[in-house]
């Protein structure tokens, strides 16, 4: 779907226990990537919690289910100029995912849970959902700020 | 892999809490915090973060269900050890100043 240079394609089951293995894996890979220690810790926090949204809602707690992740380089246009960025995308065969439950809860009301998609926003620059050929399909964006742009020819 | 030793005191109880607390772990911190509070009615329950580098949502919603049980029965939840990770992510929820925070685990005991 996307451009870029492929960094990392992994193929998931839908269990818990692996995402330890995805935190560690997108955070390596971050800062590889160069990214600042404070953003890998953002980014690591939303690919956590997009996979936790697709275990819990998606497939509603059925483990053996498949996710696919993808992490790509890519060159995105901000103001005249090409910067680089990070896009993961993850992508399931799940129920389709109800967009009012997506809309999270006001932070102002204490109380457990709602706070995932709060999460993966604050933590990424674009965040896009959408249904395609019965899959979900997330897609993330993480620019590198620190990194050298170059101006739009 | 989550781990949770247990202190008892007096009128406190000390939770030791180390590893990653996510979807996979967070029920078990869960347990331990409403064991101490509803079940036992511990007048106060801390929670020794230290070794704890990465929570989500779930880890959130663990301590703020704790946080609720707290108020319900009348104790106390106090917290201390929180490192970058942890305190971002409550600062992301805004909950930072709902907590009842401590610098140290003496704080904590004496506050």
């Amino acid at each position: 779907m996307s451009g870029g240079s492929l960094l990392l394609r992994m193929e998931l089951r839908s269990n818990p226990e692996s995402l330890c293995v995805v935190r560690n894996t997108t955070g390596e890979l971050t800062q590889t990537l160069g990214f600042p220690e404070a953003e890998c810790r953002a980014v690591v926090l939303a690919v956590d919690e997009a996979l936790t949204n697709i275990i819990r809602h998606a497939y509603q707690g059925r483990t053996e289910q498949p996710i696919e992740a993808t992490f790509r380089r890519i060159q995105v246009a901000r103001d005249g100029l090409q910067q680089p960025a990070l896009e993961i995308v993850l992508e399931d065969r799940g129920m389709t995912v109800d967009r009012e439950k997506l809309c999270g809860r006001k932070l102002e009301d204490v109380r457990p849970g709602g706070l995932g998609l709060h999460f993966i926003r604050e933590s990424m620059d674009t965040v896009e959902f959408r249904r395609k050929w019965g899959r979900n399909q997330l897609r993330m964006v993480k620019l590198l700020h620190d990194a050298k742009t170059s101006r739009e020819s | 892999m989550l781990q949770i030793s247990v202190r008892h005191f007096e009128k406190t109880t000390i939770l030791d809490v180390s590893g990653d607390i996510d979807l996979a772990s967070s029920p078990e911190l869960r347990k331990a915090l409403l064991r101490e509070l509803r079940e036992r009615r511990t007048p106060r329950v801390v929670l020794n973060l230290n070794g704890v580098h990465y929570t989500d949502s779930s880890g959130v919603a663990s301590l703020v269900e704790g946080l609720k049980a707290s108020r319900e029965v009348g104790s106390r939840l106090v917290l201390f050890g929180l490192n970058s990770a942890v305190r971002e992510v409550l600062q992301l929820s805004k909950l930072l100043r709902v907590f009842e925070i401590a610098d140290s685990e003496e704080q904590a005991v004496a506050s």
